[in-house]
């Protein structure tokens, strides 16, 4: 009897970490909305993704306190999640610990260099040309996160997802 | 009723407690907003290009710590107000905010040394907050502290470039310097001395590298943080607040 019960109780276990990972794995591939080749979870944006019985409850946290991008992030939550037959989504806001640049991955910053924006941290490299010490344009570019940068050697201009 | 809906705190003078953590969040939410509208001014209008978008980045910076700050301050206050509440329906008089943010643009070395005097104070601000016990306020605070650490570099080479630049831009620079001191005693009205003497320092140094004078003229106003006002706050919230005044509750 004992036992059935707790294989019972495995089973119910396993289905909602297979629910969890499913709903993971659908609010994993969310993208940024101005840097469309990275995803939220690349970024180091969403933080995790939980069950709260039938609820999905996806935590995501600013990059910059001005990033207009949030609120996007999140109605984009809510309607791939909800693509993926969850109906009910939770998406909490949380500030502490703020955001670094460091959470952003390794496949993140390829990607990054891959669109043409130098990734943060490490030597800025033109991103056409690979040569260094660029020229600093304007500390702020086109979105929070970048400053505007010039190459010296092949002369483009390129964006710079600043280190922070 | 419609008066209900304009304020959401009884009139008179309001609550300034500046050991009510409430109280606290929404000043420094207000400090945020204010600048954050006045910077707005410049979108379009600001000397070049680059300069616009920095002006409007950063001008986002400090709407979005506001509205982080609010949105805190109505949970912990526990009567639901919201951030629109906070920022759209409080009349001049709730406002808490220092004088200085309040100030009018001038020229853009005006904003600029303003800029200077607020982010110094600000890195400072931040730099303490981050390590409160209240959670969610040191991550607001840490990621504030960066943006400010940024602002400060970009307003203070700004300073020194018009400081020591020519004699026009020089004597405008020192006009706005000599304009905007008499706010800066009030940044450090509830902080004990080693603040302002930290601040007079890092804005000192620019100062001198500008080649700029400290006047000498003694004067100081405060008022701000116990809701009285300069008449440059007024008109900015008629402005900033006129849809929600006009149209209470509107949403697009």
């Amino acid at each position: 009897m004992d036992a059935a019960k707790s294989s019972g109780a495995g089973m119910v276990t396993a289905t909602a970490t297979l629910v969890c990972d499913r709903a993971r794995a659908v609010a994993s591939r969310v993208v940024d909305p101005e840097i469309p080749v990275l995803s939220i979870a690349e970024l180091g944006i969403l933080r995790d993704v939980r069950l709260d019985g039938h609820r999905v409850v996806a935590t995501i946290t600013p990059t910059y306190s001005g990033c207009p991008a949030m609120r996007q992030i999140e109605d984009d939550l809510r309607s791939a999640l909800g693509a993926a037959g969850f109906d009910e989504v939770d998406v909490v806001t949380e500030h502490e610990p703020p955001w670094s640049s460091e959470w952003i991955t390794p496949e993140g910053r390829q990607k990054l260099a891959g669109f043409g924006i130098a990734p943060p941290g490490g030597e800025i490299v033109c991103p056409r040309c690979r040569a260094g010490s660029p020229r600093v344009v304007s500390r702020f570019g086109s979105t929070a996160c970048k400053a505007l940068m010039a190459c010296r050697s092949c002369g483009e201009p390129f964006d710079h997802f600043k280190k922070f | 009723m419609s008066e209900t809906i304009l304020s959401t705190a009884p009139q008179g003078a309001p609550d300034s407690d500046p050991s009510n953590p409430v109280q606290a969040l929404i000043a420094h939410a207000d400090d945020n907003l204010i600048v954050a509208q006045r910077l707005g001014e410049w979108i379009s209008r600001a000397p070049e290009l680059e300069e616009d978008i920095a002006v409007g980045n950063i001008a986002l910076d400090y709407l979005g710590v506001a509205r982080a700050l609010y949105t805190h301050a109505g949970q912990l206050e526990g009567n639901g107000r919201s951030e629109d509440d906070f920022a759209m329906r409080r009349p001049e008089r709730e406002f808490l905010n220092v004088l200085l943010v309040e100030q009018p643009n001038g020229d853009f070395s005006h904003t600029m040394v303003r800029g200077l005097f607020f982010d110094a104070y600000q890195v400072e601000l931040w730099a303490d907050l981050s390590g409160t016990e209240d959670t969610t306020l040191a991550g607001i605070a840490g990621r504030a502290l960066k943006e400010a650490r940024y602002h400060l570099l970009h307003t203070s080479s700004w300073v020194i470039r018009l400081g020591d630049g020519t004699d026009e831009s020089h004597s405008r620079a020192q006009t706005a310097v000599d304009a905007l001191w008499r706010y800066t005693a009030e940044l450090f009205e509830h902080a004990t001395s080693g603040y302002r003497d930290i601040w007079e320092k890092v804005v000192g140094e620019v100062l001198d590298e500008a080649r700029l004078q400290i006047p000498d003229d003694p004067y100081q106003r405060t008022g701000g943080r116990r809701g009285f006002h300069s008449e440059h706050l007024g008109p900015l919230l008629a402005e900033m607040q006129w849809m929600q005044r006009s149209h209470p509750g509107l949403e697009w």
